[in-house]
């Protein structure tokens, strides 16, 4: 098979413009583009859909405004009045996981939460930041976090350990599940199109089968798209909860 | 059912070389794992993830706020507005009715007023209409009494002259025309006319 056709290939990142800073290599790669773009799409889509300021909205208004009621909605739900402060923080992380993710499925696109690195980085930071909160609020008593009350106390000795656990997993889980997500999609989607072209080099009529394939992975992977973006900021809220209000 | 499961077996293939691909690139080791290629990743991502909280926080999200909150002020003034002017419309409603109410006892009393003034008129007018014609009938009545009278009055005289002209006729010459009036008189006072 071609290199061209390397389902994997996608994931490569391209330096476009070589940077250094104190040893470090921080170069503007093709990642750092649709990272860029991300941010523009963003920005453009909240500020230009909100340009009118008009008391009945249109449909960009409302779209504008459907997204900041969703997430104000999330936080008001699973955290409550306290989680007001953290708002500008989540609806930044939604819309970064979820226009990365849609701006990813374009063709000839890169998909910059396809990369563990990002992904984890966001985490990293979500987990910090709740870790940071929940001792701020509850001094060391965040650590009743691991040992819920009214648990009969031979229990505690295997339920605080898992709890320790299953705590110190939440960074891995988040970032590895939107990664893998992605990434997956997207190698399914590029194996299939390399499909259309070998069964269509045997026989035309055969390629139409993984081309049929092809649409419904690609409706299926705007689903996961969005949906990974709300699950990202979903979990994001509960964490926060538990910071915030322990158990 | 065949195209069914010649989609399958397209999608067990692809699965077989789907996995040969990515144990062939592996060799390369996966992208995503090659740590060379982290820093510029993460040195970018949180440059533009900075800019784009700050770029939420401080300009796009207290603009959607502003419109949200504007339009909740909005809507809850323009209730109370519409609340205050229905209980506007209400007492307006009540005035109107305590108006009408009043109009029409005033229209009542003014037509039992206008009524009586018209009773009152009529009255009057027919007391002097009766007045007038007892006034006339009394005067009548006099004037016959009076023409009475006088034709009473003239009785004797004429009862004389007759007494006379029927002596004459009789005797053939002139009688005393003093005896005969007092006859006439003797007479007359005993049929009780004077």
């Amino acid at each position: 098979m071609a290199a061209g056709h390397n389902p994997l290939e996608q994931f490569q990142i391209k330096t476009l413009l070589p940077l250094e800073a104190g040893g470090y290599d921080i170069s503007f790669t093709n990642s750092s583009v649709f990272m860029v773009t991300t941010i523009a799409v963003i920005t453009l889509f909240m500020l230009l859909g909100t340009s009118k300021k008009a008391l009945v909205p249109g449909r960009w208004q409302s779209m504008v405004e459907m997204s900041y009621e969703a997430i104000a909605g999330m936080i008001r739900d699973t955290v409550g009045s306290g989680g007001k402060k953290y708002f500008p923080f989540v609806f930044s992380l939604f819309m970064f996981v979820l226009v990365a993710n849609l701006t990813g499925m374009v063709p000839y696109t890169f998909t910059v939460t396809s990369h563990i690195a990002v992904t984890f980085a966001l985490a990293a930071v979500v987990f910090l930041g709740v870790t940071i909160i929940g001792f701020a609020k509850h001094g060391l008593g965040y650590l009743k976090l691991f040992a819920p009350s009214g648990v009969p106390l031979p229990v505690l000795f295997l339920l605080v350990p898992i709890e320790i656990i299953s705590y110190l997993m939440r960074p891995i889980s988040l970032s590895v599940r939107l990664f893998a997500n992605m990434m997956a999609g997207h190698v399914m989607l590029k194996v299939f199109a390399g499909f259309v072209i070998s069964l269509g080099a045997i026989l035309i009529p055969l390629g139409i089968f993984p081309l049929a394939f092809m649409v419904a992975l690609t409706g299926l992977e705007v689903l996961v798209a969005v949906l990974q973006a709300y699950i990202f900021s979903i979990l994001t809220c509960i964490y926060l909860n538990d910071a915030i209000h322990l158990h | 059912m065949r195209q069914f499961s010649t989609a399958a077996l397209v999608l067990t293939g692809s699965f077989a070389v789907a996995a040969g691909q990515a144990a062939h690139a592996a060799e390369g080791g996966l992208p995503q794992l090659d740590l060379t290629r982290f820093p510029p990743q993460l040195f970018w991502l949180a440059v533009s993830f900075l800019l784009l909280y700050l770029l939420m926080s401080k300009l796009a999200l207290p603009r959607v706020g502003d419109i949200l909150r504007t339009r909740e002020e909005k809507i809850a003034g323009d209730l109370n507005r519409a609340d205050q002017l229905n209980r506007d419309a209400d007492a307006a409603l009540k005035g109107y009715e305590q108006a009408l109410a009043e109009a029409r006892a005033k229209a009542t009393q003014i037509a039992a007023q206008t009524r009586a003034t018209i009773q009152a008129d009529a009255d009057a007018r027919q007391a002097e209409a009766e007045a007038r014609l007892s006034a006339q009938a009394a005067e009548a009545e006099a004037s016959i009494r009076a023409t009475r009278d006088q034709a009473l009055g003239q009785v004797r005289e004429i009862a004389t002259d007759t007494a006379v002209a029927v002596v004459t006729r009789l005797l053939g010459n002139q009688p005393d025309g003093a005896s005969i009036d007092q006859a006439v008189g003797e007479e007359l006072s005993r049929r009780g006319v004077k």
